[in-house]
């Protein structure tokens, strides 16, 4: 009897946990209201402040943010483009560079929003249990037309998930994702690039609680 | 009998909503570009350890496995390729990708006529 009691708890159990499992979004979490009416298109990858001891993490981080946003629905303006401009400008560090100023910067790339980031941790360390691969970052989304902050998140990743079952956003990462970070490790030796690489999709998924919210050229776009 | 049935429902249930549990939430989403070379090769340019000229035959390259496939360039992709012809004085083919990158992404309108009125 208690046998059968269990299976009709674990019966119930199940149906409630599939009935909530599927939420995106519960109110207690991040308020989307200032995202929802700011509806911007396109977003400007403002290269990361570089907190970590890796000379190479802004760059790194940086060359690997475009394909989560692009993928969530938004144009992203070209980085190495931008990094060139500000180049020509004067504006060489990623601290001089996150203090220009909204107006100016949405007067040369038209973007609608920025998104500003810092990277606290890059590469390898040596921990004393094992010493791992490490990518971490903070970032937070701001309207270059009203200099609202629109969202703010952050997300870290280590070397033993590149390659494994990863969840991201709203489920596991996708097929796409998985094929692009198989073919990163192809290309590359570098594995803090690699690492950077999923860090940049978990910081900057759409769709999942506390995330980024779905672009225009999304096809879940206004679904959120 | 019943008891029978009350153990299938007890031990079925529990099954079919841990499958649609592994499966329902992770939404397989269809990508909406095609991402060969173009993260790659920002990230040599930025390390600046291959001649531009390499950068551009292995973004070209990468575009020829695109369009074969049947798909869509990400956004910037264009702009860097045009860029890059840019650099090695390639003038029409560089305003030629900027002028695409408009086309396929009005978004860029702004950023795009900046950077080819610097190329005059």
């Amino acid at each position: 009897m208690t046998f059968n009691i269990s299976r009709k708890l674990i019966a119930v159990l199940s149906i409630l946990l599939t009935m909530t499992a599927c939420a995106s979004r519960s109110p207690s979490q991040t308020d989307y209201t200032a995202f929802r009416n700011s509806k911007p298109r396109s977003i400007l990858v403002l290269p990361p402040v570089n907190d970590s001891k890796d000379v190479g993490a802004t760059y790194g981080m940086l060359s690997q943010m475009t394909m989560p946003l692009a993928e969530g629905g938004y144009y992203v303006v070209p980085v190495a483009e931008m990094e060139e401009t500000f180049r020509h400008n004067g504006l060489t560090t990623a601290n001089d560079i996150q203090d220009v100023s909204a107006a100016k910067l949405r007067s040369i790339f038209g973007a609608d929003a920025a998104l500003y980031t810092k990277i606290t941790a890059y590469g390898s360390s040596y921990q004393v249990v094992a010493s791992t691969t490490q990518v971490t970052a903070a970032a937070k989304l701001v309207d270059l037309r009203s200099g609202e902050t629109l969202w703010s998140g952050s997300a870290t990743a280590n070397g033993n998930e590149v390659g494994t079952n990863v969840s991201v956003g709203s489920g596991l990462i996708g097929a796409l994702a998985q094929a692009a970070v198989t073919h990163v490790v192809n290309v590359t030796s570098d594995k803090s690039w690699a690492v950077a690489g999923l860090t940049s999709q978990r910081l900057l998924a759409t769709g999942g609680s506390n995330g980024l919210l779905y672009g225009p050229r999304s096809p879940k776009y206004g679904t959120d | 009998m019943i008891v029978k049935i009350h153990k299938l429902t007890g031990f079925a249930l529990p099954v079919a909503v841990a499958c649609s549990l592994l499966t329902g939430c992770a939404t397989q989403t269809t990508s909406l570009y095609q991402w060969d070379g173009y993260q790659p090769q920002v990230y040599e340019y930025f390390k600046g350890q291959t001649s531009p000229s390499d950068q551009i035959a292995a973004l070209e390259a990468a575009r020829e496995k695109v369009f074969a496939k049947d798909k869509t360039l990400p956004p910037g992709f264009r702009a860097h390729l045009g860029m890059l012809y840019a650099t090695v004085g390639k003038g029409a083919e560089a305003r030629q990708q900027l002028t695409e990158e408009k086309e396929r992404f009005p978004e860029s309108s702004t950023y795009m006529d900046f950077l080819l009125s610097k190329l005059q």
